[in-house]
């Protein structure tokens, strides 16, 4: 074991992996961040805490995974590289790990044009690459990025994003490999609706041996409605929903819309269960923590292995 | 080259309502180019400026010069003789060149006529695009021929966001995708495997993270 985390030791001990996520209130209201660690507690081996997602000013990650944190909760802290420079980050990092924080997602962050603060600077001083080059040297090596030794390391089990549908997608698998060869643990991939491109993408993972160096957890989201579906088709970055999905969610009534959504969500886990090189789920329920409960136990994810 | 836009005239005749006999100063370097400060856009605003303060009830003495570099002092020295008559002075060249005609003219209030933008190069006639961050550090030949710090809209140093899509930056389908363009010129080159190498953390010393910039070239600074 390279941490204590426990998504580590559950992926470990080959158990298919169930993470979720809690976006942080927009104030300083600590209910809120408790309120969904409550829904979610006992369903997850762990809870990304989204860092001021889609460029909007939100409770810093931190702040929140203390606080799921105090509640008995693994939060899996997430980290821009939009936001702060290196001394910031690493500085952050030092103080996650002394809240018992050890699980991290690095990533670039949404850009602040679709945030409710297009004219801030974004610092980029550091990549996502390079941040997990940064975490693993802080971990393996015990020092910080400038050379300079850290008194108790910070050991975090050190995540990434991967998204199959963006462009070029013969890159992907390679922007994959980067991530590896600097030093991820694990991966949380992009909302998965086409299954196939997905499938297709994983076959390319396999065939350079990445899901061996690697756990790979699948995203899925459920749709709450047509409307969200067809949103999310059109107007997200990144994101692939095919045609026949939202056909599919338009095709019930506006009252079963959800229902709808929760049940496809279900069959993409089962479905993706059966792929090799996926290690687990990662479930992005926005603003619907409290369906994460349901999805679980339906998928057939329950109960939740219990690490020492 | 340097390039720049025009400041709104309004911006402009704020700066210089207090003065009667202005001199309007153009470059004949980057700003020319850009059709943004040379001599032809120093006649344009002159006439802009006589005629909006005219109609403001307000006479006002405007005389122009363009020089060949507003940033090299040995050209900015050529205007000594013009001051005399002034009470300001207009600068339609770079940032550069309005901070060598104030730190020259140190008893002439100096005030600029257009926007200092980027460093960029004319994609077709009318448009200019960035090109280089001037990072003093240049990572060109790993990269393909195509700056990721001045045009990936995150300065990805290791490949695409998730949110290309079609060649297009996530912020605007009118900004091209660095890396898109990045990756099809190495695979153009034969030179697919580059792209595997981890480009490290940048020492952002070289630009500018370090203070303020300077060359020095002893051979030629004696």
């Amino acid at each position: 074991m390279k941490t204590n985390s426990v998504l580590e030791k559950v992926l470990a001990n080959g158990n298919l992996a169930v993470t979720s996520e809690c976006g942080p209130p927009r104030g300083a209201v600590p209910e809120k961040v408790k309120e969904k660690g409550q829904l979610l507690a006992g369903f997850v081996d762990a809870v990304n805490v989204t860092d001021n997602q889609t460029a909007m000013v939100r409770m810093s990650s931190l702040g929140a995974s203390i606080l799921l944190r105090q509640m008995g909760l693994n939060p899996l802290l997430q980290m821009v590289t939009r936001d702060r420079n290196r001394l910031a980050m690493q500085s952050e990092i030092l103080s996650a790990y002394a809240h018992g924080i050890d699980t991290m997602l690095c990533l670039s962050g949404d850009h602040p044009h679709f945030g409710d603060h297009p004219m801030a600077a974004s610092v980029h001083d550091i990549d996502s690459i390079q941040l997990i080059q940064m975490v693993k040297t802080m971990r393996d090596e015990g020092r910080f990025q400038g050379g300079a030794e850290i008194e108790n390391p910070p050991k975090m089990f050190i995540g990434a994003a991967a998204n199959p549908f963006a462009d070029p997608f013969e890159l992907r698998v390679m922007r994959l490999a980067k991530k590896v060869a600097a030093g991820v643990d694990f991966i949380q991939t992009q909302c998965i609706y086409n299954i196939p491109k997905f499938e297709k993408w994983m076959e390319g993972v396999r065939n350079r041996g990445l899901h061996e160096k690697c756990y790979i957890l699948a995203g899925v989201t459920p749709m709450k409605s047509a409307g969200m579906a067809r949103y999310m088709k059109n107007k997200v970055p990144g994101m692939d929903v095919p045609d026949d999905v939202v056909a599919r969610m338009a095709a019930k009534p506006k009252e079963e819309q959800a229902q709808e959504g929760v049940d496809i969500c279900i069959e993409t886990i089962q479905r993706l269960s059966q792929v090799e090189g996926v290690a687990g789920f990662h479930i992005m329920a926005i603003e619907w923590e409290k369906i994460v409960p349901e999805i679980v136990e339906r998928a057939g994810l329950l109960p939740r292995p219990q690490v020492a | 080259m340097i390039t720049a836009e025009r400041k709104p005239l309004k911006e402009i005749m704020d700066y210089i309502q207090p003065f009667n006999r202005i001199l309007l100063v153009g470059c004949n370097e980057c700003v020319t180019v850009c059709s943004a400060g040379g001599r032809k856009e120093v006649g344009l605003l002159s006439s802009a400026l006589q005629s909006a303060f005219l109609s403001a009830g307000k006479s006002i003495e405007i005389k122009e010069h363009t020089l060949e570099r507003q940033c090299d002092p040995e050209y900015v020295e050529e205007i000594v003789g013009m001051m005399d008559g002034v009470d300001a002075v207009v600068s339609m060249a770079c940032g550069c060149g309005v901070q060598e005609m104030a730190r020259r003219y140190k008893n002439k209030p100096v005030f600029p006529a257009v926007n200092t933008k980027f460093m960029g190069a004319s994609e077709r006639q009318g448009v200019w695009a960035e090109r280089c961050q001037g990072c003093g550090n240049c990572l060109l030949g790993i990269t393909g021929g195509i700056c990721p710090i001045a045009r990936c809209s995150k300065q990805l140093m290791n490949g695409p966001c998730g949110g290309s899509t079609n060649g297009k930056c996530e912020i605007s389908k009118e900004v091209d995708c660095a890396w898109q363009l990045i990756w099809d010129r190495l695979k153009m080159l034969g030179q697919e495997d580059r792209y595997l190498d981890i480009i490290p953390a940048k020492d952002w010393r070289t630009a500018g993270g370090g203070g303020p910039r300077k060359i020095v070239r002893e051979d030629l600074a004696g």
